[in-house]
């Protein structure tokens, strides 16, 4: 490789720079059916799943062709995006706030050949690279993060157990048999990048151990008063230590305060706490974000700990799937997960769905703890 | 031939949904294959290296990526994550795999012809792999050295009109729903309000200046489907001041069966006929609709616009037409200190774009200004919302205390009075007291 500059020159950084110029224009990117009608909007419909038509006071309509994708994408694969685009959209495409890719078009007849060349690309090892589907009452893409590919904190993988998870879940991504719409997501650790702590079903990363103390290292790598500062529950405090004949200044990590945030290891490299019998998935359910009929809820625990079971995630995605299925056969239509299961009570959730409820279950973390305990006599047997 | 062996990997190219390892393995196999021809900028075989060190997370049930280093652009605080591989002499492909945030367009809309030229950038001087997108709304550009991220920030800011996005302490990158683009339910236009905060707080984006992190995101009604009001330190959610709009006829249709409730959104079951009281008149939350006589009728000021019947009903209920929007403070994900939710501060605010969103912007500086005296180093708005009372953040930003504000009023009557608010003030004398009281 030998290196070809932009025409940037490390010497004069600040020769022609260009900067605080911010992201491209909305409109520059909008096809003409959507430049022309945007804010004319009557009314949409669902064809079929995948498949959406908007309908503008002007007439016009835009028929829109929504399928999977994985959030890692390569630009091999983007490129083959664009070539679809560029055949049957006029050479535009969006992607939807959950990882969905979107082609418009502007007429009816032009649906139907757009799906089958959708529908007919394939990876070599076989799965689909662009599945119709995620809209109405099913179950579309999950949002997540990074995980074991990219992160420095994961307590899971992240695209491995989405992948696992929405294979289970395939067909109810190309159905709309569910009560509601169904939001599943994934954060493979307590930062949430993802919005999981409001979805009807999210998998969330979660270490078990508190961290190690690399002493021979902290003083050298960390500033102590950041990483004590950090810790939500107060357990970590300075300490000496002899490591070699040397004392050396460090800390000392009071293990029954430790909630395994990670706080501390992302200001600390030397407080690190991943350990793969430690790790693996918290299951929450009943969160929502929508203010339709009731407030927008937090997600609760539903399983307080999955182990990681690579490639697949089998003790995941069955647990998932049992909760999917019970709740599609036992909610009402307009139904979210969350509601009803506020319906039917946690006491029935955990009785339907067939899962163990443990001590884990409640809360004892701060003030909300108290709130989520039962004040009131009113309870099912 | 691949480099390394994965099969455990390779036990997720099987099933139906779209499998990132094959993804991966063609990007693998087009880079090698283009080799001879293209000078790539980083190592060829860096995406082979990173199914490696995958494969090695998957057996070891651990991650291998190092703790970010400083590293970014000049001029700027954030944009670039670094990231450096704990098995460097293994794979020293992605000994050195830096992350780039691209700010992308409202709406998530592209044309073919700017991505194909971001495609190409990112061949050349990345990975080629990318997340499209990140969870905070950025295109990521993942793995990079750090030799190349000037060239890559010349390339976008000179060839391309591109800008990064946000990371650590700053603001970060906003994000929007597709809003009255494609949606007859956005109140307001999310992606030029977007858009026009962003490039106005460019300062605020680029350069670390706040306790933390803070996020902007824009929904377009109620619907939240950025999920604004359970993410973002400040959401912009849709709403309407007047009345919603009825289609008469076209609710007669929705009853006679003749149109699908929830435009066709339940398609794949047999719910039955469509059944207005039960599906619509029912499950309204301020129970402030009835249908009597084949007319629907909506008491508007009990309504709290929740969108369920406008959602079941699109072809006949349309929100009002007086639209702005609703200001929500102070959400964020469980660290530290729990999950918040936004809390409502501005009930409703015209999203004005004649005055360059003055209004609003009347109510984010004065909060800024209140974190950034107040807050604790990486501490959310929301934490220090909590912490000082959601008085303190009324006074800051000089809004008058509401009903609306609360969900119900305190349940403890331990009210800290303002010692103006005390006729006499807090000075008591003790020998006037002492002439009417003996000790």
């Amino acid at each position: 490789m030998t290196f070809v500059s932009s025409g940037y020159d490390p010497e004069k950084p600040m020769e022609n720079r260009i900067t605080d110029i911010g992201p491209k224009k909305y409109d520059e990117f909008y096809p003409p059916v959507i430049a022309k009608n945007k804010g004319k909007w009557l009314y949409h419909e669902i064809l079929e799943p995948g498949v959406l038509v908007h309908v503008s006071e002007t007439g016009d309509e835009v028929y829109t062709v929504r399928v999977g994708g994985a959030r890692l994408m390569s630009v091999s694969l983007i490129r083959e995006i664009c070539d679809i685009a560029d055949k049957h959209c006029d050479g535009y495409v969006r992607w939807t706030t959950r990882n969905n890719i979107e082609f418009m078009i502007d007429s009816k007849d032009k649906v139907k050949p757009l799906i089958d060349d959708l529908e007919s690309r394939k990876f070599d090892g076989g799965s689909y690279k662009f599945p119709v589907g995620g809209t109405g009452a099913g179950i579309t893409n999950i949002v997540h993060t990074q995980g074991w590919l990219h992160c420095h904190t994961p307590a899971t993988d992240a695209s491995g157990p989405v992948k696992a998870t929405m294979d289970v879940l395939f067909e109810d991504f190309k159905d709309m048999r569910m009560p509601s719409q169904l939001r599943v997501s994934l954060a493979c650790c307590l930062n949430m990048c993802g919005a999981v702590h409001c979805s009807d079903i999210a998998m969330l990363g979660y270490h078990r151990k508190p961290p190690m103390v690399d002493h021979e290292y902290l003083d050298k790598m960390c500033e102590i008063p950041l990483a004590i500062a950090a810790c939500p529950t107060a357990a970590i405090k300075p300490k000496k230590v002899e490591v070699g004949g040397k004392t050396l200044n460090s800390v000392e990590v009071n293990n029954s305060r430790c909630m395994y945030c990670g706080n501390c290891y992302t200001m600390c490299p030397c407080l690190p706490l991943m350990d793969k019998e430690g790790d693996g998935v918290v299951l929450m359910v009943g969160g929502k974000v929508s203010n339709s009929r009731t407030a927008p809820k937090f997600s609760k625990v539903a399983v307080a700990f999955l182990p990681n079971t690579a490639p697949r995630w089998p003790e995941t995605t069955d647990a998932i799937k049992k909760i999917v299925e019970v709740y599609a056969s036992d909610a009402r239509k307009y139904e979210r997960l969350g509601e009803w299961a506020e319906r039917i009570g946690w006491e029935r959730f955990f009785e339907k769905c067939e899962l163990e409820f443990t001590h884990h279950l409640i809360d004892d973390f701060r003030d909300p703890a108290y709130y989520t305990w039962r004040q009131t006599t009113n309870f099912k047997f | 031939m691949a480099k390394h062996e994965t099969p455990l990997l390779d036990q997720l190219e099987s099933g139906p949904w779209p499998s990132f390892v094959s993804d991966m393995k063609q990007e693998a196999e087009a880079r090698a294959k283009k080799a001879g021809e293209m000078n790539y900028q980083i190592p060829v075989d860096v995406v082979d290296d990173l199914l490696g060190v995958l494969e090695l997370s998957y057996v070891d049930g651990e991650t291998h990526w190092k703790h970010g280093g400083i590293v970014g652009v000049f001029g700027y605080g954030g944009g670039v994550i670094g990231r450096y591989c704990d098995q460097p002499e293994k794979f020293p492909g992605v000994a050195h795999f830096h992350t780039m945030r691209i700010n992308q367009p409202g709406g998530k809309f592209y044309n073919t012809d700017y991505l194909r030229k971001i495609c190409d950038l990112w061949d050349f001087r990345g990975s080629g792999l990318t997340n499209m997108h990140g969870s905070t709304g950025d295109i990521i550009f993942l793995g990079t050295t750090t030799p190349q991220l000037e060239e890559i920030f010349w390339e976008l800011t000179h060839n391309l009109g591109q800008d990064l996005g946000g990371s650590g302490s700053n603001l970060r990158t906003p994000s929007d729903c597709i809003g009255q683009a494609r949606c007859e339910w956005a109140c307001y236009d999310t992606q030029d309000l977007c858009y026009q905060l962003t490039v106005d707080y460019q300062d605020e984006l680029h350069r670390p200046a706040f306790p933390y992190k803070f996020k902007f995101k824009f929904d377009g009604c109620p619907n939240c489907c950025v999920a604004s009001i359970a993410r973002a330190d400040m959401a912009f959610v849709g709403t309407w001041k007047d009345e919603i709009r009825i289609d008469q006829e076209a609710v007669k249709a929705y009853v006679g069966g003749e149109v699908k409730p929830n435009g066709n959104a339940h398609a794949g079951r047999d719910w039955g006929a469509f059944d207005i009281e039960k599906e619509v008149i029912n499950l309204c939350p301020t129970e402030c609709m009835r249908y009597e006589n084949g007319k629907l009728e909506i008491n508007n000021r009990e309504c709290t616009r929740c969108m369920h019947c406008i959602n079941v009903m699109p072809r006949a209920l349309r929100p009002g037409v007086q639209g702005g929007c609703s200001i929500l403070v102070g959400a964020k994900a469980p660290i530290l200190d729990g999950a918040q939710m936004g809390s409502l501060l501005i009930p409703f605010v015209e999203v004005n774009k004649e005055s360059g969103y003055e209004e609003i912007k009347d109510v984010i500086e004065p909060i800024w200004d209140w974190w950034m005296e107040e807050g604790k180093n990486r501490e959310r708005l929301g934490e220090l919302m909590k912490r000082r009372g959601f008085q303190q953040l009324l006074e800051a930003v000089g809004v008058d205390a509401m009903p609306q504000h609360v969900s119900e009023p305190r349940h403890n009557p331990y009210i800290f009075w303002k010692e103006e608010e005390v006729p006499g003030g807090f000075e008591m004398d003790i020998n006037e007291f002492r002439k009417r009281h003996l000790r």
